[in-house]
């Protein structure tokens, strides 16, 4: 299937006789990984970096809010509307708002994927946590179950199926916010170097850098998912 | 332990319908009770109000204890669905109730009892790696574990097939001696056997019925046991 990819790009490039500068073949792309692989290495490293962080702060920020919604009603009727009216605000277009207040470093990549994450986690395990099985909840009570308890050692094991959803999508979707910070001004990243190579005419290397990129995301959703298989394996 | 009797007395609604209408239900301390009735004719909830769990109907009328003291905390609940944790092994749900209240559980009595459930070479393995009867019996060994005068049993043997169900009953009886027990079903013939008491729900309203004079728990093939069973069919059919 890949070669056969392959094999049906570098036909049309032969084929069409289109210029590198519109669609490079694969050969290309391929050497101009080879030729730039210290400066694609060193913008896939802040890039990786960003998206490490974003995941895990985003992730322990929907989960956190998850929990804190599941647990109170009071917050359940202050903050959930809120929290879906924010979904009404495309996340793209905060992107040169954060970066002007955040600057061109890593914070304003890392807070883009944190956004773009942080709804989906905070759904999927939301959903979750109010889905509790209600025998497990009688039989909780019946027990003398405290509501900190019950949340903790019946409800939250409960819906780690459900945060795991959350956690895979998460995985595909930080690396998005990430580059999205990127373009919009960064000093570094693949995103940035996409950019940089585009304005030079470098069409090859951006290939290069974007398939960099895709390998990283797939690399990212493989091991978040294995992660997850063994985690919802070990609650089921 | 001394177990008490339970009384409930009251008027259960669903929006504007009754479940059931100023019924009195009244279960002996120390004995087995039996409630039978077709589903969805209110027994389930008539546990539940006993069990202080919610059960979506309004309840106007009391609960009450022959000692006088409160209820709430002094029941254990044990249902169809084993309700087992499938995270934790047989002896993590056995204690259950202890992690729940953040006590330290009593591994000593937690061991013996699942020693004496037959499930001492099970103890570490998750519940998905047992059978539907082992099941019940790890939910059997948390209800006792949690040490309570009344136990509350909903339904608890009515997906086991008909061998393990036996088997359980004689089991549950065995080691529930002395507390007061309400079991709930609607199988005439477990009813007949399990029973001390036995109430009929039908049409919103509670009868007693009339027990044989043997013991419960009744043998299987006792003929009188079995009349019963079969009278208590007709009633259910009639009703």
């Amino acid at each position: 299937m890949t070669v056969a990819l392959l094999a049906a790009w570098q036909a049309a490039v032969w084929l069409f006789a289109l210029p590198p500068f519109i669609l490079p073949g694969p050969l290309r792309v391929l050497a101009a990984l080879r030729d730039n692989a210290g400066l694609i290495a060193h913008h896939a490293a802040i890039t990786a970096a960003e998206v490490a962080l974003g995941l895990v702060l985003g992730v322990a920020l929907g989960a956190a809010t998850a929990i804190g919604l599941a647990a109170s009603p009071l917050a359940r009727a202050l903050l959930r509307p809120a929290l879906v009216a924010t979904q009404a605000l495309p996340v793209f277009a905060l992107a040169p708002i954060l970066t002007l207040w955040l600057g061109y470093g890593l914070a304003s990549k890392v807070l883009m994927a944190v956004l773009i994450i942080y709804f989906p986690v905070t759904s999927a395990f939301f959903d979750g946590l109010m889905r509790t099985p209600r025998g497990w909840l009688d039989l909780g009570r019946t027990m003398g179950a405290s509501p900190r308890r019950l949340m903790w050692r019946v409800r939250v094991p409960a819906a780690v199926p459900a945060l795991a959803s959350g956690l895979r999508l998460a995985a595909v979707y930080a690396p998005i916010g990430a580059v999205i910070g990127e373009w919009v001004g960064a000093a570094g990243g693949l995103g940035y170097l996409m950019l940089l190579a585009n304005g030079r005419a470098k069409t090859d290397l951006m290939f290069a850098a974007l398939l960099v990129l895709a390998a990283l995301t797939l690399a990212l959703y493989w091991a978040v998912n294995r992660g997850c298989d063994r985690l919802t394996a070990r609650m089921a | 332990m001394s177990a008490p009797g339970v009384t409930l007395a009251g008027t259960a609604r669903f929006g504007g319908t009754a479940l059931f209408e100023d019924v009195r239900l009244s279960l002996a301390g120390g004995r087995w009770t039996c409630l039978l009735g077709p589903s969805g004719c209110g027994k389930s909830t008539l546990l539940r109000l006993i069990a202080g769990l919610e059960t979506g109907a309004a309840f106007a009328g009391e609960v009450a204890a022959s000692d006088g003291r409160p209820i709430a905390g002094r029941v254990a609940y044990m249902a169809q669905d084993d309700l087992l944790m499938p995270w934790l092994d047989v002896a993590g749900n056995v204690a259950l109730g202890a992690r729940l209240r953040g006590e330290a559980a009593d591994t000593g009595r937690r061991d013996a009892l699942i020693a004496r459930l037959g499930l001492a070479e099970h103890a570490r393995k998750r519940p998905a790696a047992l059978s539907g009867g082992q099941r019940q019996r790890v939910a059997l060994a948390r209800t006792l574990m949690e040490e309570r005068p009344v136990v509350l049993l909903d339904e608890p043997f009515s997906a086991l097939d008909a061998r393990t169900r036996v088997d359980m009953q004689e089991l549950a009886a065995e080691t529930l001696a002395g507390r007061t027990v309400l079991l709930v079903t609607h199988d005439p013939a477990e009813a007949a056997r399990m029973g001390d008491a036995v109430w009929l729900m039908e049409g919103g309203a509670l009868h007693a019925v009339p027990v044989p004079g043997s013991a419960a728990i009744r043998p299987v093939s006792d003929p009188e046991t079995l009349r019963f069973g079969a009278d208590l069919l007709t009633r259910l059919r009639a009703a």
